[in-house]
């Protein structure tokens, strides 16, 4: 018996009880569908924080201050604290693998706490996040200028009431117009409280992107003393200056564990403390973190979907069971006009295999088709999907797998049976 | 061709054991006609299964063409019954959705031959069945049904044909269609036939006949078939 006999008889057989076959299949094929659209929005999403961990520039490393949290919200630059002087220090010390260092301190943004950042033009107004930096912020993020110019040393020492503006923020406020040359105001606090000042644009930054919940070009960056002057909440009563983030560029990624050791050292020492007082966290470190959450999320999405198949498979499994039982005697006549017990084995297994593969490829078309759905009317917000070739082949070979497993078993029953039994019964 | 020595099959029916032939001797030869008579029980349906090769008997020796039956494992049994037998059953045990054509090809497509289709038309027409070679099982009456069940038992030219009372789900004139089907072949195409009946006038068709009781031989007889008779009436056979 060639395998083409085996398909044909196994396909005859499906096609005379098709309504049972289709509902026997439905079951793989919601469950590989599930697989398909599963992994393809978490692979989405995985893609999206790549892309955006990637946007903060290469070999980067962060120090951040220990987090103190007063009433659930953190302060820039509170608690035990890290200055513009821990990164001059760090300059200073002049490691051979820190190619340029940046303090910045930022308010507002997407979740402000108290205090909110508005930017105001002629009626026109946006919150956002408003950064203090150094002009080595360009080089370290690399991040650049599109138009105009970046903070200058010379800011620094003016403390120059001088901004560059996100390119969002430049859109919203401008619109078509050149925003070079224009004053903003920039307000910080809440409602009536707030503080502000009157900034003259004088660049407007490249655009990043936005992905996975923060904007890079939703920003007005301001040179870093203006800003320490200026907003009264985050002094320091000794006379520091406090930062929220130093930004350290590597000469390359390989140093990262010798520069988080050497400069965490020097830092305990300058804030003459036992423990750390702050964070270094790389670049890896972030990638590592976020990647992991997105890993651990994908994998209980996975397993929830191969649940189903092999709830689909017990059912495949059950409708062989029952199938064999029924044609025992179409059994017994194949055997006693020749067929082996190969051929029988044969014959069902196909039967359950030719029901999984085919229900694999239509979960397949689902899944790709629910996830093109999804993309089009934007369910899952601004997450992409993304249907990858590897879950595709895998769905297809599970499919496969699950009708081997539930099949092997009826269809092994069926080749065992007696031809005298299987033909006397009714 | 055919040759029984002392088969003995016991069978256990829960802590019963039920002995359905003692010692059974038979010879068939190439190109007989015989019939098995016998009450229900006498163990006629048993001695059918381990000709066919469906079972094996439990002592005794059975030798088919020179194979020792008993020797051979399930797979090469399975050969055999595709190659050197054919069956019909009284229930004509046709597949349900299935055209006649491809009944009557199957056993070609479990021996892996060619020109399929070809050969089987040829068996439907030796049957009188050409023109209903796409109809399925529900749309035949019980001898064409029957019919295509004797032209699935010759496709593969076996050396015999098994019949487990062929004629004991039809009625007196379809069971006449039905002899003459079996009648024609043996004479003109040589098959050896061997079936069980408890039909006399079924068995008068043949030209030997064996009765069995309680799993025993308790005659083997030649008989003068009952068509030649019809031509040719010998006042002798009517007395005796």
């Amino acid at each position: 018996m060639t395998l083409a006999d085996v398909l044909f008889t196994a396909l005859k057989a499906l096609v005379s009880n098709l309504l049972r076959t289709l509902l026997t299949m439905l079951g793989i094929v919601i469950g590989i569908a599930a697989v398909i659209a599963l992994t393809a929005a978490s692979e989405g999403a995985q893609q999206g924080v790549g892309e955006q961990i990637r946007g903060l520039g290469s070999n980067l490393m962060f120090v951040r201050p220990g987090a103190v949290e007063q009433s659930g919200v953190q302060l820039p630059g509170s608690g035990p604290g890290l200055f513009l002087e821990d990164a001059r220090a760090i300059e200073e010390a002049r490691f051979p693998y820190v190619q340029g260092v940046a303090a910045q301190a930022a308010v507002g943004g997407p979740n402000p706490g108290i205090l909110p950042v508005q930017v105001i033009h002629l009626g026109q107004n946006t919150s956002t996040t408003l950064l203090g930096t150094e002009p080595s912020y360009e080089f370290v993020r690399d991040f650049y200028v599109e138009r105009g110019r970046f903070v200058t040393e010379d800011d620094l020492t003016k403390k120059a009431l001088v901004t560059i503006l996100g390119g969002d923020v430049a859109d919203e406020l401008f619109g078509d117009e050149d925003p070079i040359g224009q004053t903003v105001r920039i307000a910080v606090g809440p409602g009536n409280f707030s503080v502000g000042f009157n900034f003259a644009v004088v660049g407007v930054m490249e655009r990043k992107g936005a992905s996975a919940g923060t904007n890079q070009d939703d920003v007005v960056i301001v040179p870093l003393p203006s800003f320490q002057a200026r907003i009264p909440f985050i002094r320091d009563p000794r006379g520091f200056t406090n930062v929220n983030q130093i930004n350290i560029k590597l000469t390359d990624r390989s140093k990262a564990d010798r520069a988080k050791e050497e400069i965490a050292a020097l830092l305990t020492q300058r804030h003459n403390v036992n423990e750390p007082d702050f964070r270094i966290q790389t670049q890896t470190d972030v990638l590592d973190t976020a990647t992991e959450v997105e890993r651990s999320l994908q994998v209980l999405v996975v397993s929830i979907a191969l649940i189903s198949l092999v709830v689909g498979g017990i059912g495949i499994m059950n409708i062989m069971l029952v199938s064999v039982t029924e044609r025992t005697r179409e059994i017994g006549i194949r055997k006693a006009i020749g067929a082996k017990r190969f051929d029988i084995l044969w014959q069902f297994l196909i039967e359950s295999l030719v029901v999984t593969t085919f229900g694999g490829a239509l979960g397949v078309l689902a899944g790709v088709g629910a996830t093109s759905v999804a993309e089009r009317f934007e369910i899952g917000g601004e997450n992409t999907y993304a249907v990858t070739p590897l879950w595709v082949l895998v769905g297809l070979v599970v499919a496969a797998a699950t009708g081997l497993v539930a099949g092997v078993y009826p269809a092994w029953r069926a080749s065992r049976l007696d031809p005298i039994e299987a033909l006397r019964h009714e | 061709m055919i040759r029984l020595r002392g088969a003995t099959k016991v069978y256990r029916v829960g802590l019963q054991q039920v002995m359905a032939l003692r010692g059974v001797d038979l010879e068939i030869a190439k190109g007989e006609f015989l019939a098995v008579m016998g009450p229900s029980g006498s163990g006629k349906s048993t001695l059918m299964n381990i000709i066919g090769c469906l079972d094996r008997p439990t002592e005794g020796t059975y030798e088919l063409d020179g194979l020792d039956v008993r020797r051979l494992n399930d797979n090469q049994l399975a050969t055999v019954r595709n190659r050197r037998l054919g069956f019909v059953f009284q229930s004509f045990n046709l597949l349900p959705r299935m055209s006649a054509i491809d009944q009557v090809a199957l056993p070609l497509v479990y021996r892996g031959a060619l020109n399929r289709r070809r050969v089987a038309a040829a068996a439907l027409a030796l049957v009188g069945l050409s023109d209903r070679a796409h109809h399925k099982p529900t749309q035949l009456s019980g001898g064409q049904q029957q019919r295509v069940a004797i032209a699935r038992a010759l496709v593969g030219r076996p050396a015999i044909i098994l019949a487990d009372e062929p004629t004991g789900a039809l009625d007196s004139k379809t069971s006449k269609d039905v002899m003459e089907v079996f009648r024609k072949l043996n004479e003109e195409l040589g098959i050896t036939i061997a079936f069980v009946t408890h039909e006399a006038d079924v068995a008068a068709y043949t030209r030997r006949i064996v009765s069995l009781r309680d799993g025993e031989i308790v005659s083997d007889v030649p008989n003068t078939p009952s068509y030649q008779r019809a031509e040719d009436p010998t006042p002798e056979r009517i007395t005796s």
